[in-house]
């Protein structure tokens, strides 16, 4: 390229800048869609860095420099000079002010590192306590995310429905997910999970056991639930049982029952932990 | 003339023209691969620059409010406030989906150029005597810039981070004794708690950047005190830098990339729709999205999550989950290799030198192999984060894959690594200019030979084993010699291989 023709690229490419700079202004005035805010904007900066790269590649003084490069590392004495000073009067330091600067010093630590007790907020039980129980209550009405208490007649088989304790409608740990199995399926359930159900009606906790992703599809034909976030999959008909990807333990099932109104409740807490392992004797 | 005037007037009051004139004309090797630290270096001003215009809309609470902005279909429905004001942000501030969406594009960026930039380093040999500290802070801004993006993608409280933040609280959980407290201390209380959405933004706009600018800044000061490296070339030694100077033609050029790597950012933030949280939806209780994909550079997490047979195994009577083992200590070991890396090769080749010259990939095969298997291995991860949606494309069953993949991701690093192997040594012993140069016999020989023939340039120097130092020293006269550098000689040199 002649030094001509790359100013003129140069000056090409700038005013190209400006124009599209000038456009941008036009579109955010007027409210354009954000492609053509960000095509503008963009288009914007790209031409000022081609005239840049190109002016720099063409018109700005090129060749190959040598720069000398000298050693970073210093002479020994240079290093032990720095080593001594810094060393001036340690050599007198007494034991005692030494040993007692460490306490001290493992002293402050400890009295900063004990207030993260304190990242736990006020409002909420330690660990232990917490993730351990859910709030079902023996005797606690089943109610949709909609608010609405569920009747044992209006679970219909095939779909899953997803349920919370009455009034707990954000309790994440007691998601639940409620099925009505076909009667030629009743038969077919183990003992436990049959003994837990109540007229062809089984409900599960819906965070899976793999890393506490909500459970999210249930596949009449297969009797299975499957987890979106790795695929695990769970036999509905032996107690939820992993039957396929990560998850090792079942979902914990919840005991129902049904009350004298006719509603569905739990008749006490999920059988099992709720959601991803965690360090607790197995 | 004015510059000059006011140039004059302020050197007389803080006496700079000295250092700032031996830095305009401090020496840049030319090859376009030390660019892209640059490239990474300018997402982080732009994630900066547009993440101050997003914190000045975005409101960082998980309180509920009835949204009533313009998109219609979740007018009128109780929402969180961080997920209403990026609603906000997206649809009724003017140019906020723009911004939002570059920010995201720019952290794809910057992460995907720090990790481009450290395979440069590797393969190169950069990270060898004197830069060992240099290659550290590189690895721990890698490691803050994952956190960061996970932080950032968290924070508009839609459906898919939830999920996200789920896996997270998994992650924490299942580290041993003290995994319950971790995850309780982190987010506040039971997850999901209230407090999650306000912390995870002091991380995101406070902590980890600062992190991230105090690295950055202690990075380049290393680098410019021990200059940079050079590919080997006529008149290219251990005592001498060679290529353009910073002023003008470099910095031109460079404020020219600055302008690219923003142009990329808002032009895929305007065209290019990523992280649609309006078809996600709101964060809800028992609730999540199918499919549920992270962002990439946690998605080789995500592919390990889902390729772990499933395996609580009981240690001392107490359950280990079994995400522990691919979310926890997968990558703390992958970290600790990467940290350990120079330390581990020198115990390998006993090379103690310091080295100012790089070396091309091809001279240590080892290094080569090494990088080209982990590269597989995590590259297969990140492909196994996808496997359901692979499965609904070509209709394999998900746990045929899973089980293909299982074996696959043992198996294919060790034959990718012993291919690289092999390639790398012929293209030494054959000094082919590239892979499609090679021949038959090139290839026959570097299969054949088992033990390293003497004679080789890198291996030379190797067992030469010489006090380098002294040599060093010797050849750029009077030691001790401090800051103030002689100006760069201009040569004639070929380029760089
Ligand atoms: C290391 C650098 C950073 C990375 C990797 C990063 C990454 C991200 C990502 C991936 C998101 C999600 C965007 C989305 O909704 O799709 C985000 C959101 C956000 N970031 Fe950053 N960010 C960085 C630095 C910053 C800084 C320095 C600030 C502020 C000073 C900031 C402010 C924000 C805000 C306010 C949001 C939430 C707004 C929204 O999601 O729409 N970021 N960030
Ligand atoms: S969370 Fe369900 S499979 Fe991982």
């Amino acid at each position: 390229m002649t030094r001509r023709s790359a100013e003129a690229w140069v000056a090409a490419a700038f005013l190209g800048a400006t124009a599209t700079a000038v456009g941008f202004i036009a579109a955010y005035v007027v409210d354009a869609s954000p492609q053509a805010l960000g095509g503008l904007l963009g288009a914007t900066c790209a031409l000022l860095a081609l005239g840049l790269v190109i002016w720099s590649h063409t018109l700005l003084p090129h060749g190959t420099y040598v720069e000398e490069r000298s050693p970073v590392q210093p002479p020994e004495e240079t290093q032990d000079a720095l080593v001594d000073t810094m060393a001036r009067g340690s050599g007198g330091t007494p034991a005692l002010v030494r040993r007692t600067l460490v306490l001290a010093g493992l002293g402050l630590g400890a009295a900063l590192v004990v207030p993260l007790r304190s990242l736990l907020l006020p409002s909420s039980e330690p660990p232990g306590e917490a993730l351990r129980h859910s709030p079902w209550q023996p005797g606690a009405r089943l109610m949709t995310r909609a608010g609405d208490l569920v009747r044992s007649e209006e679970v219909v088989p095939g779909t899953e429905l997803t349920v919370f304790p009455e009034g707990e409608l954000r309790a994440d740990d007691a998601t639940a997910v409620v099925i009505r199995l076909p009667d030629e399926d009743v038969r077919l359930l183990d003992e436990a999970t049959a003994a837990l159900a109540v007229g062809g009606i089984v409900a599960f906790s819906k965070l899976c056991t793999h890393a506490g992703c909500p459970v999210g599809l249930y596949e009449q034909t297969t009797r299975q639930l499957f987890c979106p976030c790795h695929q695990s999959v769970f036999d509905v008909l032996r107690g939820a049982e992993p039957t396929a990807g990560p998850a090792v333990r079942p979902l914990p099932q919840l005991p129902l029952g049904v009350d004298d109104a006719g509603y569905l409740v739990a008749r006490g807490e999920f059988r099992g932990q709720v959601g991803p392992s965690f360090w607790r004797p197995a | 003339m004015i510059t000059r005037w006011a140039v004059k007037r302020t050197d007389d009051r803080l006496g700079f023209s000295r250092t700032a004139r031996s830095g305009l004309n401090k020496v840049f090797p030319d090859h376009w691969s030390f660019m892209i630290g640059e490239i990474a270096l300018y997402s982080f001003l732009y994630l900066v620059l547009s993440g101050v215009f997003l914190s000045l809309f975005f409101d960082a609470s998980t309180a509920r409010t009835v949204y009533e902005g313009s998109y219609d279909a979740v007018r009128g429905s109780e929402v969180s406030a961080a997920f209403a004001s990026t609603l906000e942000l997206s649809y009724d501030v003017r140019m906020g989906l723009v911004v939002r969406q570059s920010h995201h594009w720019a952290a794809l960026l910057f992460v995907g150029a720090i990790l481009v930039h450290l395979c440069r380093i590797f393969f190169t040999g950069a990270f060898r005597r004197p830069r060992g500290i240099n290659w550290a802070v590189g690895v721990t801004l890698l490691l803050l810039a994952i956190v960061n993006g996970f932080a950032g993608y968290s924070l508009p409280d839609d459906l898919l981070s939830g999920t996200g933040l789920r896996v997270a609280n998994a992650v924490l959980l299942s580290i041993p004794v003290v995994g319950g407290w971790l995850s309780f201390l982190v987010f506040g209380g039971e997850f999901p708690a209230e407090a999650m959405i306000p912390r995870l933004y002091v991380v995101h706009i406070l902590i980890v950047p600062a992190l991230i600018a105090a690295l950055i800044t202690a990075h380049m000061v290393i680098l410019i005190r021990q200059k940079h490296t050079h590919f080997p070339g006529p008149g290219r030694t251990d005592t001498n830098v060679v290529g353009s100077r910073l002023w003008p033609s470099y910095a031109v050029r460079s404020v020219g990339l600055l302008f690219f790597v923003v142009a990329a950012a808002l032009t895929l933030g305007g065209l290019v729709q990523i992280n649609p949280i309006w078809y996600w939806g709101p964060f809800e209780p028992g609730s999540a999205t199918a499919p549920a994909q992270p962002d990439w550079y946690v998605g080789w997490l995500d592919g390990a999550l889902r390729l772990m047979p499933p395996w609580e195994p009981v240690a001392f009577g107490y359950r280990l989950s079994s995400v522990f083992l691919p979310a926890v200590v997968l990558p703390g070991l992958t970290f600790l290799v990467l940290y350990l890396w120079p330390v581990l090769e020198r115990l390998v080749t006993g090379d103690r030198r310091a080295h100012q010259v790089l070396q091309r990939p091809r001279e240590r095969p080892g290094r080569v192999a090494v990088g080209v298997a982990a590269l597989t291995f995590y590259g297969l991860l990140l492909t196994a984060f996808s496997l359901d949606i692979v499965s609904q494309y070509t209709g394999i069953a998900v746990f045929a894959l899973v089980y293909f993949f299982r074996v696959t991701v043992l198996v294919l690093p060790l034959l990718t690594g012993a291919i690289a192997f092999v390639l790398a040594r012929a293209l030494r012993d054959s000094d082919a200019e590239g892979l499609l140069a090679l021949t038959g016999s090139d290839l026959r020989r570097s299969l054949r030979r088992h033990r390293e023939v003497p004679g080789e340039p890198s291996d030379a120097e190797d067992t030469e084993r010489r006090p380098a130092t002294e040599t060093e020293h010797a050849a750029t006269g009077p030691v001790g010699r401090d800051e103030e550098e002689s100006e760069p000689v201009r040569v004639e040199a070929g380029p760089v291989p």
